[in-house]
């Protein structure tokens, strides 16, 4: 039996550079760094380690949608261990939102062909943590979303959600979509010898042509949710700091007593 | 006048706070009408008829507890079918947004989340964004379709608006995939007794600089001299200090209360995402050049071990 699974990546501005819109009000990709989102890693890193346990055949296929530096994400992804990769890639995807990302995220999965799909708990910068969800509802498979545990045996998907009043052990058979937090084990560095193999794994690359996606389903033109505006927060007023001199403790409730919050 | 469905949140029939704030926002845009599922949901219906639900739609089932989201899909499914809404507005949970984002694929709308307000506007709801880790405030609208929203807790105030509040049954037809995911066990957390993190008034977080599981007993006595809630940075968190469920931050929780005081936290932006929206920011930190000091409207430099306690014990002294 083989077991093939599918991690899908993100690559997103690096949150602590200087993140801001271009004059489309999309996110403005251009001059920026960016890297493979830091909550895939933990996606690529179950996947590896589900690979490693299974009893038989695993191969693990990282994608990415997005422009053509996104191909540093998969670059990552394969030096950390995964066996290939595939670039879903086209102008006209510019400007499409968490709607239009999961229509073309669920043609890539289905033309590659999958057992398991395992993806991030939440992207980096736009952070709706939807797309797996949305991709089990397009896929028509279960949903097994935000795992801090997770393992595969038997064809059956298991793992733990840590909900917000509850921790709940969920169970469904493959095929699944799995997605993962950053509690479920810290990502492995690549290693040397793994960033030089990396060099030499395959990179597929797909336009929408090739996913039989018409451009007006995608980019800005299709997208179902209009930005209208976005401004930078104004900087918050300069407070007062007081160095503490054995008074600090003091000192902080009289500025508190004086919000009335005491 | 149009109606907006509400997506009801609650524990055993308790409504939790954040839907509240969203009948506040729904009557901005129409009449709301609540859907509450599973156990205890008719008992969800004088507290939300106290807050404007002018009907209440309900439906209980036990697939609801026993498989993942789907099953409340299909429900919330049902309703819109029922009412056919210009709205719905949904709790920006992790499972709020599953359910939202499902739902909108399913009746070919748009989906926006985590929205901190919302306005009627000419077309349509124009819902505000706090992004970028709170740096940008963008303004969206959902462009094509019944616009589905989800709104975070804290966003729009609690406010009474007696309205009829009739219940009335839902009918659901569970769809083929709503025993997809199957929930085989569940561990309820034990109450703390604090407020809920997200809810809170007052949030007191503690960080790195607390430096020890036994330590936090000094942030929760600050806290239960204030009556807040507490949260801690990823680095306690995965020292093992507080439980996950505390964090806050792009990982964790997302706080937007009246106050937060950061003890021994440097504010690294993936803390600042989850705090950033506070009204009023106080840290505590040994560092003057500690980045959470650019945030605040009051810091002290010093050592929390010094600070804290006599904060804790100034506080309760004045409060007799
Ligand atoms: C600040 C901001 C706010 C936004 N708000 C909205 C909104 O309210 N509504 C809306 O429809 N769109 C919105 N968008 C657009 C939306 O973020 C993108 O369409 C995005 O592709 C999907 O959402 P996400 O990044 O939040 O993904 P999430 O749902 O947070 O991603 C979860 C996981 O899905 C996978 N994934 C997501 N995107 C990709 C990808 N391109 N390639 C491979 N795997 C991927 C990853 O495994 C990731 O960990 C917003 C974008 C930004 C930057
Ligand atoms: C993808 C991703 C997601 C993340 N998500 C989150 C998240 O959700 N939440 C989060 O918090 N972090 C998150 N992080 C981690 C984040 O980047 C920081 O590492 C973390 O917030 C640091 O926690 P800290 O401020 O407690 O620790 P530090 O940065 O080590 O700061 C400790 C502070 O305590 C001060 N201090 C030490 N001793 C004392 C004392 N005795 N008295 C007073 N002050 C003292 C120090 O001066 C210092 O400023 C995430 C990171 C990544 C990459």
């Amino acid at each position: 039996m083989s077991l093939k699974i599918l991690v899908t990546v993100k690559y997103v501005p690096d949150a602590t550079g200087d993140r801001h819109f271009a004059d489309d009000l999309t996110v403005d990709r251009d001059d920026m760094d960016g890297l493979l989102s830091e909550l895939d890693e933990y996606a690529v890193e179950q996947a590896l380690q589900i690979a490693e346990n299974y009893d038989g055949d695993a191969e693990v296929t990282v994608l990415t949608v997005g422009p053509e530096d996104a191909k540093d994400a998969l670059r990552k992804a394969l030096s950390m261990g995964a066996d290939k990769a595939i670039h879903v890639e086209d102008d006209d995807l510019h400007g499409t939102d968490a709607i239009g990302t999961s229509l073309v995220l669920a043609k890539a999965v289905e033309k590659a062909g999958f057992d398991l799909v395992i993806s991030g708990m939440a992207s980096t910068d736009g952070t709706m943590g939807v797309v797996p969800a949305l991709l089990a509802e397009r896929l028509g498979v279960p949903q097994v979303t935000l795992l801090s545990e997770v393992s595969v045996e038997d064809g059956v998907v298991k793992g733990r959600r840590d909900g917000d009043t509850a921790s709940e052990q969920l169970e469904a058979s493959l095929p699944a979509v799995v997605s993962v937090t950053d509690q479920s084990g810290e990502a492995r560095y690549p290693s040397f010898k793994g960033i030089m193999a990396a060099k030499k794994k395959p990179v597929e690359s797909w336009d929408l042509s090739d996913l039989e996606i018409e451009a007006d389903q995608v980019g800005m033109a299709g997208a179902w949710t209009t930005v209208e505006a976005a401004a930078q927060r104004p900087a918050r007023s300069a407070g007062t700091i007081v160095k503490d001199e054995g008074e600090g403790g003091k000192q902080l409730a009289e500025f508190l007593a004086s919000q009335k919050f005491i | 006048m149009a109606e907006v469905l509400v997506y009801v949140d609650h524990v055993d029939g308790a409504v939790r706070k954040p839907t509240l704030e969203l009948l506040t926002l729904a009557r901005r845009i129409g009449e709301p009408v609540a859907v509450a599922l599973g156990g205890g949901a008719a008992d969800t219906a004088a507290t939300l008829a106290e807050h404007g639900a002018t009907r209440v739609l309900t439906h209980d089932a036990s697939e609801y507890g026993e498989y993942l989201v789907v099953p409340k899909v299909d429900a919330l499914q049902a309703a819109v079918t029922a009412v056919s809404p210009a709205a719905v507005l949904v709790p920006s949970s992790a499972e709020g947004k599953e359910i939202a984002a499902r739902l909108a694929l399913r009746i070919g709308s748009g989906v926006i989340t985590d929205a901190v307000d919302l306005e009627a506007g000419e077309t349509g709801p124009v819902a505000t964004q706090s992004v970028f880790a709170a740096s940008f405030t963008t303004t969206s609208r959902v462009s094509k379709g019944t616009p589905v929203i989800t709104v975070k807790p804290n966003s729009a105030a609690v406010e009474a608006a007696p309205a009829a509040g009739a219940v009335e049954a839902l009918n659901v037809t569970f769809s083929e995939k709503a025993r997809g995911t199957k929930v085989t066990g569940r561990t309820v957390r034990e109450a703390t007794g604090r407020p809920e993190l997200t809810e809170a008034a007052i949030v007191v977080s503690g960080g790195r600089g607390v430096n020890g599981a036994e330590n936090f007993a000094i942030i929760e006595a600050l806290a239960d001299s204030l009556g807040a809630a507490v949260g801690a940075s990823r680095a306690a968190v995965d020292a093992g200090w507080y439980p996950h469920t505390n964090q806050v931050g792009q990982t964790g929780k997302s706080v937007s209360p009246q106050l937060y005081i950061a003890n021994g936290i440097s504010g690294a932006i993936q803390h600042r995402a989850g705090m950033q929206t506070s009204k009023t920011i106080v840290a505590v930190n040994k560092d003057a050049e500690a980045p959470i000091f650019d945030l605040v409207d009051y810091g002290v430099v010093g050592d929390l071990f010094e600070v804290v306690p006599q904060l804790t014990e100034e506080i309760n002294t004045r409060k007799g």
